[in-house]
């Protein structure tokens, strides 16, 4: 039954930085960010995105997967040797830490997927978000939580410091980072629900409760998603693949959809703008994220930072130098850069962009 | 004469002492139930409908209207109904007749589904501090959108967007035509569809022409016995709207009787003055899927292509029905539930055809989204909606509108006696007797019905602020905010809803 689905809820804390010079920044800087805010989480979830970190495998899909039972590795493995070459397998390096006694197994694949098993004009992204989809929804106890080139999720249940030090993050240098640090009000204890959630080479961090889940959903699935994990964050990151990769929006068109302006503001515009905006939400009203929430997203080009359209989450923006932070609170920012050039609060909706230079 | 066997259903009862003889009860009554004796006023009882009309206008609570206890006796099985209906029966051979919608006790899933809230998690929202939006536009929208930036960097809109019907809320008026009720009734809605800015249906009697200033806020209906269709009249509104069928009576034609047909009637109808028009049940060009296309069409041929709606009765297959309506062209897919309402229908066919409009929403919308063709037309939602709380959940279980008739009609009097196909409505709503129209005035009844309208979007915008959204968008198709009390798994999993605790 489609509709009988638990959703899962949580609070949480989130952090970001870039470095528009792909500046290569060690993991250490957002972690000690990230633990700052320890009031955010419960200890039940935490995670770090990091781009820029695989230069030797860049032109490769790596996809980070956790297996509930080992047994599983196989009937994965056979899986993808049968629609990827493979360059390169090996267990995600970890460190045991005291508090988390259990972890599932986790594995890393550098992979490309084979030409002739690309049926008609599929696009290579497509092909890679199918394996994605169906591997997470049919191969049961083995989950791809991370899927881009030259990036990686790394995520689990624990708090910040504990999947820091357990997944040796302060180890990896890339030039954007997101972490987050969960808080759930129910259903802890997946690894899989902890963020960054991505795809391809989107990630996103979330804090917020999305009240328009159900339709926004509804809506995906028209598209052929398929919405296993039954979190806002997943929502909104099929949403932005749907507009950006599948849809050609650019993004600060997403972000219209996202965020929405009201009606009010839209009807005050010129003709043109008007007409465009008008067109956007009538188009779109089933992807309109309502409901509080701050989102990081980052990408293989940038950074963005958005709030709800009334602004119902924090988020703070700073500068300093070639690097961009946003965080759930300006003491996160603080925490790593003491005398930022400047700092301020984003309007609600109004999206922080911020693009690498090439 | 031979007194029927059916006894009276209800008992008018005078008060003789605090009776002034004023005499009011004998001009009110639209029935007939009082005349004059010479010193008093008579009572011929079993021809009371109990519309409370002589109530209202006593001015000295003189008047009583009591269901008559003399019924037959009880009988769980042998319903009160059942009986009257077939002595009636055995007394003329007819089919009785009935107005208003089915009011026996299916069950009302409206009545078995509540609307979800925020607490901590996420905060509510308060309607008088924040923007509440409600605005829906109706009509086809495209799966998705292009744009090219401007010289000046702006968004500049590339695809060309189909028509839309703008709403400043999610309700509007359900067809209703001229004949069926007055003149002064049509104009009442289309008063406060135009202050609303929303939208009143013609239904299928023609356009009045003192309609004509509304126009930005009618849609104009095409049924089965075409009446009053012209180019202009195809022309004269936002939108046309082809109706199949009605949820009152699913699967069966119209009949309005000569005696209802006076000259203002015909004129509008473009038939002969006291001439029964009659609706056939199917329409005979539309005998398949691939007809009603030509007919969609045909009509947007003719209209410069303004949206076209499809009316079709809630039947047990309306989910297949609906997506070939909208793969056919439609812009709209108006869904009427078999609680719609009626001027008349065989009570045999309105109390027992058809399914309620919950299921065929969620059904519809279910479908539509299987497809990949929900955003292909705009779902309209009718047949039984008696509150904003209705209108919030059929929206939520995946209509973009409701439509409201019977709702409307009881802000300008109406008792929902259902009496309406006699032609002898007090209230002066389902009549053509001039002295009973007369009294309904379209300018002061058309302010109740705008309050009504007001009162339902406040509490419209007061749903969404506790459910902590801000748009209606976010509430439409969005059945994560219903849950379901004591319905069967089954039911449950129709509506794609879950169960209250879950």
């Amino acid at each position: 039954m489609n509709h009988d689905y638990q959703k899962d809820i949580s609070g949480c804390g989130l952090t970001g930085l870039i470095s528009r010079k792909r500046r290569r920044i060690g993991g250490a800087d957002i972690v000690k960010s990230l633990c700052l805010m320890t009031d955010r989480g419960n200890g039940l979830g935490a995670g770090y995105a990091a781009y820029g970190i695989y230069p030797e495998f860049k032109d490769f899909y790596a996809f980070h997967i956790m297996f509930d039972e080992p047994s599983v590795r196989w009937t994965l493995e056979e899986y993808l040797k049968n629609n990827y070459h493979i360059e390169k397998i090996e267990e995600i390096p970890t460190s045991p830490v005291k508090a988390i006694p259990i972890a599932p197994l986790l594995v890393r694949y550098f992979v490309t997927p084979l030409r002739d098993k690309m049926a008609g004009d599929i696009q290579e992204a497509d092909f890679v978000v199918n394996t994605v989809m169906k591997v997470n929804s049919e191969i049961e106890g083995a989950y791809i939580f991370s899927s881009g080139k030259n990036m990686g999720a790394f995520k689990g249940v624990g708090n910040p410091r504990d999947i820091a030090e357990f997944f040796r993050i302060e180890e990896y240098e890339g030039w954007t980072w997101t972490a987050h640090t969960r808080f759930p009000t129910n259903t802890p204890g997946w690894w899989g629900g902890a963020h960054p959630f991505t795809l391809l080479d989107w990630s996103i961090v979330h804090n917020g409760e999305i009240s328009s889940y159900g339709i926004n959903k509804r809506y995906l699935e028209m598209f052929g998603y398929k919405l296993t994990l039954l979190t806002d964050t997943e929502v909104a990151a099929y949403m932005l693949d749907l507009l950006i990769r599948r849809q050609g929006l650019d993004i600060p068109s997403a972000c219209l959809v996202l965020a929405a302006p009201f009606w009010k503001k839209i009807d005050s515009l010129p003709e043109g703008e008007r007409e465009a905006l008008t067109a956007l939400r009538q188009t779109y009203g089933s992807a309109l994220l309502n409901g509080p929430f701050s989102i990081l997203f980052g990408h293989s080009k940038g950074l963005v930072g958005i709030n709800d359209r009334i602004k119902l989450r924090p988020l703070v923006a700073a500068t300093k130098d070639d690097v961009t932070y946003m965080a759930s609170e300006e003491s996160a920012i603080r925490a790593i850069c003491p005398a930022p050039d400047k700092v301020w609060a984003p309007r609600a909706g109004d999206p922080v962009i911020v693009n690498l230079e090439d | 004469m031979f007194k029927s066997l059916a006894p009276p259903e209800y008992l008018a009862t005078i008060d003789r002492e605090k009776c002034i003889r004023c005499k009011r009860c004998i001009q009110n009554c639209g029935w007939g139930v009082y005349s004059w004796g010479g010193d008093k006023v008579l009572i011929n009882t079993s021809k009371c409908v109990k519309c409370l009309r002589c109530y209202h206008y006593c001015p000295e609570e003189a008047i009583e209207i009591v269901d008559n206890p003399t019924r037959f006796k009880q009988n769980a099985y042998w319903g009160y109904n059942h009986l009257r209906n077939i002595k009636r029966q055995a007394e003329t051979g007819g089919i009785p007749l009935t107005g208003m919608g089915s009011d026996l006790p299916y069950t009302i899933l409206f009545d078995s589904l509540l609307i979800d809230a925020c607490q901590v998690t996420n905060p509510s929202i308060d309607p008088l501090r924040e923007p509440m939006e409600l605005r829906t536009y109706l009509g086809k929208k495209p799966s998705s959108v292009e744009f090219e930036k401007g010289r000046d960097g702006k968004l500049k809109l590339k695809t060309k967007m189909p028509p839309q019907l703008k709403l400043s809320l999610p309700i509007i008026f359900s067809p209703m035509s001229f004949g069926s009720i007055s003149l002064n009734a049509q104009k009442v809605l289309a008063i406060a569809a135009k202050e609303c800015g929303i939208l009143m249906n013609t239904g299928e009697g023609g356009l009045h022409e003192d309609l004509f200033p509304y126009r930005d806020n009618i849609i104009v209906q095409v049924a089965s016995g075409r009446f009053g269709v012209n180019p202009d009249y195809l022309n004269a509104g936002v939108a046309v709207e082809i109706k199949i069928g009605q949820g009152a009576k699913p699967g069966i034609g119209g009949h309005l009787p000569g005696e209802k047909i006076p000259l203002e009637v015909a004129r509008a109808r473009m038939i002969p003055v006291g001439t029964d028009a009659i609706s056939p049940a199917p329409q005979h060009d539309i005998y398949s899927i691939e007809d009603l296309r030509q007919l969609i069409y045909a009509i947007k041929e003719a209209t410069n292509y303004k949206p076209v709606s499809v009316k079709i009765a809630a039947v047990h297959n309306v989910a297949a029905i609906a997506s070939g309506i909208v793969r056919a062209g439609a812009d709209i897919v108006y869904l009427d539930g078999f609680r719609g309402g009626t001027g008349a229908a065989p009570s045999i066919i309105r109390d027992h055809l058809g399914i309620p409009i919950e299921h065929a929403i969620a059904a519809v919308d279910d479908r539509l989204r299987q497809e990949g063709i929900r955003n292909e037309a705009s779902i309209i939602a009718a047949g039984g909606i008696r509150s904003s709380a209705d209108a919030a959940k059929a929206i939520a279980l995946g209509a973009d509108a409701v439509a409201i008739a019977t709702a409307a009609l009881i802000t300008m009097g109406c008792t929902t006696c259902g009496k309406c196909y006699t032609g002898n409505c007090s209230w002066g709503i389902t009549t053509q007797r001039p002295e009973l129209t007369a009294r309904l005035d379209p300018e002061v009844y058309a302010e109740r019905l705008i309050n009504l309208i007001h009162a339902w979007e406040h509490e419209l915008k007061e749903i969404l602020g506790a459910l902590g959204i801000n748009a209606i968008e976010s509430l439409r198709g969005n059945r994560e905010r219903l849950r379901g009390v004591g319905l069967d798994t089954q039911i449950l999993d129709i509506l794609g809803v879950k169960p209250a605790g879950r």
